[in-house]
């Protein structure tokens, strides 16, 4: 599968809508896309390798106001101050609105889904990525969990990273269970992505 | 030959509804026997009491358990059993198996039930895959499954008599309520406000599964069922399709308004009254004006769903306050006049008491101390704003805005009370009520909307009343003047349905799970014992044999489990929610808090306790007596 920026046909596309934009925001969300199709490509063949995400987790760059490990996927970043990248702070935000009704609050699990705070630890970016887009399925004598896909909701696929790092930061202990008390300025290129990608009113 | 034929008519057609009325007089008079529990409710008036007293204020110390039943399944287990004779029906969550219990020989399974779903419309249940209870009419238990399938069994062998499709769950629209039977009609809403359904009300005819009525929450008066003339509101005409023009564009489409609750029936007036949920989103800038009827005390003609008055108690939604919580009816003395009356304990933390005749506001008062987002609701009848609450501006997160974070609402989300039902004794004439003790930080903004996806649209986060660290209370509450008379202290919300008895007792479950048994005059716990999981089922009582039973479904879950499994803060948060440490250094913050929560008067955990620590998921139904 080809996964150029510049290859802007193909059904894919269609269904993560309304990405008719300028050149480095679709750029930057289309690499993401391809990233989740890859992904999902995997999972359909062998399934979710569970292993330990031992990738360290410190920034070593900023691209737009997000940071990136040394092995290029999103992290966090948390100043001496308790101030939070953009990021994180969104993630929080987009966790407790479309995440917490199953998984809990902050991460922490529930009666009725796993504790993500645990599980991003367990999953690469990549599986991260697929298991949001195309969903789980545990349906057995014992166990009835069903995670749907929300790669066709932009209220969580627009804002994949910012839960991936939000995540992150949980699992790592470097932001507590509550809102971040401080935080970055939304970077302009997050405020077009999430234009482009929502659809602007 | 022309006139015999017309006669037979005629008369098949008197026979017909002779057998129709049939249904309904023969659950009036099931319902008067104590020893049976014929309808979740225990009555169509929703009072929850029995007339049996074989266990009173004075033995209940000694009840032990009698037996045991696992229904096989995990997740989060509201409702209780049905009693019809000999036989107990017993109902679990998705895959929402139903079992027939031998109560006279050892409880044996006579029949299971287990329905083929699509585990899909698992993740579009919002708040676990909960099953608020069967119900039973015409040699019939009637099943509302969790992919809004309605199932007629035939009562004494399993065997599926009829089945129609209420909803669509790949557009969110699900089933968790109770079915009722009022006549010969199987009343059931539906699920889903939070991902933009349409709320809607349908009566099944009991014979054959036909289609009858069906009314909307919103929408053009032809979909609501409104009578633009004859349908008030506060005692005024509700005017031509009030359900479209208090909204913006086509919204209402998808308004939300979902009708999940407990209904409840009065014969003699032959209305039917439940209540509506919240309106689609949770952000209330996206939707402009009232939003009728979101938030709605509905009063319906049972013959012909068309409603006879309308009372919405939380205009324009900002706080996710779901109006569909029971509806009690009593009949009381108020100001020396003998009332026909309609009690409801709404999310919003107002109790209200209605005449359900003519849907004259009566009484609205806080039934918790802590609630703050409203100063109280107009009395005045010449007042413009007469029936509305007052918004306090600070606790307003439509005057706060998109992407601002309203700190310290109370109640939160989960409301003062949520669907757990109250009972109503009416020797004591006091109203038994499981609430929740809890306030938020909510934040609203943009949310676009996909079908079948969740169309929720603000962050929340909960935690007990500043200064308190109890996250529920039980209580028993004046209805006539709106006070409340006494109030026990629970570690955790209390979500399970009480019972009232006219021996003297009331019971309820915990979060923790614990079966307590308290007295109805005093509030003084008598009894308790902790069952294999948290309790968020209802209490319900039988007798057998010559002994009285008390029955509770164990199994924890649904949207307790979902928010207070981990806790609702950890120590460090709860100390800057205190003001105890706030200011001071993570690690002093930590210490600090720690010892806060130690003194906090209800175990070394207090307030911010995880009920993953008391307990974990398994649905078993425990059974209890006297000892013999």
């Amino acid at each position: 599968m080809s996964c150029d920026p510049a290859n802007r046909s193909g059904a894919w596309i269609h269904s993560t809508r309304r990405l008719v934009v300028d050149s480095n925001i679709e750029d930057m969300i289309l690499r993401t896309i391809c990233f989740v199709v890859a992904a999902m490509a995997i999972v359909a063949t062998v399934g979710i390798a569970v292993a330990e995400d031992n990738v360290d987790p410190t920034a070593v760059k900023s691209e737009d106001g997000k940071y990136l490990d040394k092995e290029g996927n999103p992290t966090f970043k948390v100043a001496p101050d308790g101030t939070v990248d953009w990021y994180t702070y969104s993630g929080y935000r987009r966790y407790h609105s479309e995440c917490h009704v199953c998984h809990g609050p902050d991460g922490e699990g529930s009666s009725y889904a796993p504790g993500l705070k645990n599980s991003v630890n367990t999953m690469s970016y990549g599986d991260f990525l697929a298991a949001v887009a195309s969903g789980r399925k545990n349906v057995s004598t014992s166990q009835r969990n069903v995670m749907p896909a929300f790669g066709d909701n932009p209220n969580v696929a627009c804002y994949m990273d910012d839960l991936y790092v939000y995540l992150r930061a949980r699992a790592n202990d470097a932001v507590g269970r509550m809102r971040p008390a401080k935080h970055e300025d939304k970077p302009p290129a997050a405020q077009q992505a999430e234009d482009s990608c929502m659809g602007k009113r | 030959m022309r006139k015999m034929l017309f006669a037979t008519c005629l008369g098949a057609m008197a026979a017909f509804a002779a057998d129709a009325a049939y249904a309904n007089e023969e659950l009036i008079k099931m319902s008067q026997n104590p020893k049976d529990w014929v309808m979740p409710t225990g009555n169509y008036a929703n009072h929850r009491y029995s007339q049996l007293k074989q266990i009173t204020a004075d033995n209940v110390g000694k009840l032990q358990v009698a037996w045991t039943f696992s229904t096989g399944v995990l997740r989060g287990h509201e409702g209780g059993p049905l009693v019809i004779g000999d036989l107990m029906y017993v109902h679990a969550p998705f895959p929402n198996t139903v079992y027939a219990l031998d109560l006279k020989d050892e409880n044996k399974i006579v029949w299971k039930h287990e329905p083929k779903q699509d585990p899909n419309v698992i993740p579009v249940m919002c708040c676990d895959t909960v099953n608020r209870g069967v119900a039973y009419a015409d040699g019939k238990i009637f099943l509302h499954r969790a992919d809004t399938t309605l199932d007629a069994l035939d009562a004494k062998t399993g065997k599926v008599v009829w089945s129609v499709k209420n909803g669509d769950p790949s557009k969110g629209e699900t089933g968790t309520s109770s079915p009722m039977i009022f006549k010969d009609k199987v009343i059931i809403g539906i699920s889903g406000g939070e991902f933009g359904v349409r709320g809607s009300v349908t009566a099944y005819n009991i014979k054959d599964g036909k289609l009858v009525w069906r009314a909307y929450s919103m929408g053009p008066d032809s979909d609501t069922l409104l009578d633009p003339a004859k349908t008030t509101h506060l005692g005024k005409p509700v005017g031509k399709d009030s359900g479209t023009n208090t909204w913006q564009g086509e919204q209402w489409k998808i308004g939300g308004g979902p009708t999940w609750g407990w209904y409840s029936y009065d014969p003699e007036l032959n209305l039917m009254y439940y209540g509506s949920g919240n309106p689609s989103t949770w952000n209330p800038t996206q939707r402009p004006g009232d939003n009728r009827w979101s938030m709605t005390v509905f009063a319906r003609d049972v013959d012909t769903g068309m409603a006879r008055w309308v009372y919405q108690m939380t205009p324009h939604d900002e706080w996710d306050y779901d109006g569909v919580n029971e509806m009690i009816l009593s009949d009381q003395q108020v100001g020396g006049q003998a009332r026909k009356l309609l009690t409801h304990f709404d999310r919003n933390g107002l109790a209200y008491t209605l005449d359900r005749g003519t849907g004259e506001l009566l009484v609205a008062e806080k039934y918790d101390p802590k609630v703050n987002w409203t100063s109280g609701v107009d009395m005045n009848k010449s007042s413009p704003t007469y029936g509305r609450p007052k918004v306090v501006d600070q606790y307003s997160t439509e005057k706060q805005g998109e992407d601002h974070n309203v700190k310290g609402i109370c109640p939160a989300a989960l409301g003062t009370k949520d669907e757990q039902p109250a009972a109503y004794s009416p020797e004591t004439q006091l109203f038994y009520v499981p609430t929740n003790h809890v306030c938020m930080d909510y934040e609203p903004f943009k949310v676009s909307y996909t079908a079948g996806q969740p169309y929720v649209g603000a962050t929340l986060s909960m935690y007990p009343p500043s200064g308190e660290s109890n996250m529920g209370n039980f209580i028993a509450w004046d209805g006539k003047t709106g006070k409340i008379v006494w109030s026990n202290k629970e570690l955790f919300s209390v979500w399970s349905g009480a019972l009232a008895t006219a021996g003297g007792v009331v019971f309820y479950g915990t979060l923790e799970g614990y079966l307590k048994a308290v007295d109805a005059k005093t509030g003084k716990e008598l009894y308790k014992f902790k069952t294999p999981s948290g309790i968020i089922g209802n209490v319900t009582t039988y007798e057998q044999g010559g002994r009285q039973y008390v029955a509770v479904l164990s199994g924890v879950g649904g949207w307790a489990g979902i928010g207070l499994a981990a806790g609702l803060l950890a120590p460090e948060n709860a100390a800057a929610w205190q003001g105890a440490a706030g200011r001071a250094a993570a690690g002093r913050a930590l210490e600090s808090a720690e010892r806060n929560v130690d003194t906090a008067g209800l175990g070394a955990v207090g307030g911010y306790a995880a009920l993953s620590n008391y307990t974990a998921l398994g649905g078993t139904l425990t059974v209890f007596a006297l000892p013999q």
